[in-house]
């Protein structure tokens, strides 16, 4: 019974640390991505992330239109009215830790913003701006 | 009096489990609310029939405008869900399809016919599928007579 703590705590904690990512494990893999897509990618540009998502890019709406301009506040759905928690990581610890949660909505939303999958230069260049937004900056 | 004490308490308890019939109903699978919660509160099954949530889930990847496409390990349990809690009663269009707006339901109708114009346009227009505007509890799924507080006249939203 000497290892039925740890083992406990391995069984409890096992599922989340094995999950749980940062937002820079998202950034890197989305680099390797996009080094295989382009060899001659250069870097992801916080800059351009910021037009891309704040622009449409042939639909009706932009990223921002629910996520607002600057996603370290709350969003409001465009449609809905709900909610929506801060995009920034600096402002929601939450956003970017969790796989298949991000696949998940950059899936969805590319489709509605982009109308297509997003490139792991476009998705890399966005992440590098939230990951550049400080906290406190609400508006 | 001195037998009141119980009388008392049985007489709460029983107000309270009438009044409660919307408060007694089985929660909203946290599965459910986090896949058909997030851009808009997870609409209890009982708001349409089995036929309507069939034809919204197969038309998930143009949900009413955008993708909302589940994975079909996560979806199949929500679907068996929907199903057992469909509203029995049919909400079909005058056509015989099923409705996939639950505001355009027969009964959605009926409730909200006497909620104000100042709710429904202008400038404090509350948008329809913002549940939670007036039912405070909408996010788990209860929209008890008590727990409605229409907006205040100067909120805008």
């Amino acid at each position: 019974m000497r290892f039925a703590i740890p083992l406990a705590a391995a069984l409890a904690l096992g599922p989340m640390t094995a999950r749980a990512e940062r937002p820079a494990d998202f950034e890197a893999r989305f680099a390797q991505e996009a080094r295989r897509a382009d060899p001659s990618f250069a870097g992801f540009s916080a800059a351009r992330g910021r037009t891309f998502f704040t622009t449409r890019q042939g639909g009706d709406w932009s990223c921002s239109t629910c996520h607002g301009d600057v996603p370290t506040a709350i969003g409001e759905h465009a449609v809905t009215g709900k909610r929506i928690e801060p995009l920034a990581p600096a402002a929601n610890p939450e956003r970017f830790t969790k796989p298949a949660s991000v696949e998940k909505w950059f899936k969805r939303n590319c489709n509605d913003v982009v109308k297509r999958a997003c490139t792991a230069q476009e998705k890399g260049d966005v992440l590098a701006w939230l990951m550049a937004l400080p906290a406190k900056e609400t508006r | 009096m001195i037998r009141a004490p119980w009388l008392g308490i049985a007489g709460i308890v029983l107000a309270c489990s009438v009044s409660a019939a919307e408060s007694r109903r089985a929660p909203l699978p946290p599965a459910y609310v986090d896949e058909c919660g997030s851009c808009h509160v997870a609409y209890p099954g009982r708001m349409l029939d089995a036929a309507s949530w069939q034809a919204v889930l197969a038309g998930l990847d143009r949900h009413f405008g955008v993708d909302a496409t589940v994975d079909a390990a996560t979806l199949a349990p929500l679907r068996v869900h929907l199903e057992q809690t469909a509203r029995t009663k049919p909400t079909t269009a005058a056509d015989a399809t099923p409705l996939l707006r639950i505001t355009e339901t027969r009964w959605f109708r009926g409730e909200h016919d006497e909620v104000p114009r100042r709710l429904r346009e202008g400038p404090a227009a509350v948008k329809p599928a913002d549940c939670g505007a007036c039912h405070r509890h909408a996010a788990t799924g209860s929209y008890a007579e008590r727990d409605i507080r229409l907006p205040k006249k100067e909120t805008t939203r």
